[in-house]
């Protein structure tokens, strides 16, 4: 068997940027800050990714689909995932252009900041209002909320702030 | 992970096995006992609320049967699904039927305990993750800090509904009161370490007790000022322990559903 050329980390993490979250296509688990750690050892490659919320059904399929990605480098043989709890995975891992990314969608990103007493507010995703009310924290995922603009009188979804300071 | 990295010893291992199968238990009963409310649940943001919920600790449960196969126990899938009822260490509590009425028939289930028992129980489940973070078991307390987080809404949620139905009609608080009853009948062995208590205390796995108890009555005692009503007493005496395999025909009947569902297809992700 010939000798093949081994494989870049920089190269697989361009190829993380395609894998988007499963319901929110505009946004990749580069974007939501999921992916800890690369490593490659000659043609095998290994991703450790963190869960958003450990009981999230979407798991199965980011995993697959972050195999199917990677094994599209010509140079990979072998692609491991595995999903670890530590360090914890929080909203502020997300970075400025998953948040955009967010937005983009009609979700408003996770607030950055809690008041004191551990309350959060976000704005309208569409309009930008501050005139908004919580209408159910738990939205049509664990990680959403879903919030009324009276402003512009919309329905929208806000990701839900993580954090270990909760 | 070498054992020795993850500070499991043979002096130690009884109790840490022992305390997560607590733990994975009693998530994985309230999702289950939570999950039969899919449909049922007063109006359609509770449903989606409640399924949210039950799906949360239906993953806490099965980070814990994940680190008790980590540590050779067995499998995760097989822990969850297959253990017979004198195997499980759930409380008493999580075990019991929503009501009377089987899910697929007639469910005359009663809201009013699934908001008490709920939100006793996610008290109860803070209390207790909050001891864990510290947990001289570093993979538990790895995954305490990620289930706190998560926990975080689900108390917000059940405290929520607790004030909402305790400050509403008469017919409401009667309700209430009648469920609060009926769950701290069953609340005796919520705190219980059951056999392991001894080595699962010296061991620093998790605060005592005693501790935990009393750090229960703290955290609830805003809300019953603001209810101007009494923080319920924890029994002392129970009839059964769930901890040591002492269970009621609920668990039975609930472990026959569930296990049907698993043998139909053993190697279903879940
Ligand atoms: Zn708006």
């Amino acid at each position: 068997m010939a000798v093949s050329e081994s494989v870049s980390t920089g190269r697989v993490f361009d190829m993380l940027m395609t894998v988007k979250d499963p319901e929110i296509d505009s946004v990749s688990i580069m974007d939501l800050g999921m992916v800890e750690k690369v490593t490659t050892l000659g043609n095998t490659v290994t991703v450790v990714l963190l869960p958003t919320f450990l009981g999230c059904p979407a798991l199965e399929v980011i995993k697959k689909n972050t195999i199917d990605a990677i094994q599209q480098l010509p140079e990979v043989e072998d692609v491991e995932v595995e999903f670890v709890f530590h360090p914890p995975w929080t909203s502020d891992r997300i970075t400025e252009e998953g948040q955009k990314n967010l937005r983009a969608f009609g979700i408003a990103p996770p607030p950055r900041h809690f008041a004191e007493d551990g309350s959060w507010h976000v704005d309208c995703a569409y309009c930008g209002s501050t005139y908004v009310t919580m209408e159910n924290i738990f939205g049509p995922t664990a990680c959403r909320s879903i919030l009324y603009c009276k402003s512009c009188k919309n329905v929208f979804e806000a990701m839900k702030p993580v954090s270990t300071l909760m | 992970m070498s054992e020795i990295e993850n500070g499991v010893t043979a002096e130690n291992n009884d109790a840490i096995t022992s305390l997560l199968f607590q733990l994975a238990d009693d998530d994985f009963l309230y999702a289950y006992r939570g999950s039969e409310w899919l449909g049922l649940a007063p109006h359609i943001e509770e449903d989606v609320a409640s399924s949210s919920i039950s799906q949360d600790s239906m993953g806490h449960a099965a980070m814990y049967y994940q680190l008790l196969e980590e540590l050779g126990v067995g499998n995760a899938d097989e822990l969850a699904h297959i253990r017979p009822s004198q195997d499980r260490r759930n409380s008493i509590l999580t075990e019991r039927v929503n009501g009377e009425g089987y899910y697929m028939e007639t469910p005359k289930y009663d809201w009013a305990y699934q908001v008490v028992r709920s939100y006793f129980y996610t008290q109860a489940k803070k209390v207790k993750v909050d001891s864990l973070c510290q947990s001289s078991y570093q993979p538990l307390a790895e995954v305490a800090v990620k289930v706190r987080m998560e926990l975080y809404y689900h108390r917000l949620h059940w405290e929520t509904w607790f004030k909402q139905l305790f400050s509403s009609t008469e017919e409401a608080k009667k309700r209430m009161n009648e469920a609060m009853t009926l769950v701290m009948n069953d609340f005796g062995d919520m705190f219980s370490f059951g056999n392991q208590k001894q080595a699962i205390e010296t061991y620093k796995l998790i605060d005592s007790e005693e501790r935990l108890k009393k750090n229960w009555l703290t955290s609830i005692q805003p809300v019953f000022a603001a209810l101007q009503m009494d923080v319920p007493a924890i029994p002392e005496t129970l009839a059964n322990n769930g901890r040591n395999g002492e269970h009621t025909v609920d668990l039975d009947e609930a472990l026959l559903t569930l296990s049907e569902v698993y043998k139909v297809d053993p190697v279903a992700s879940w």
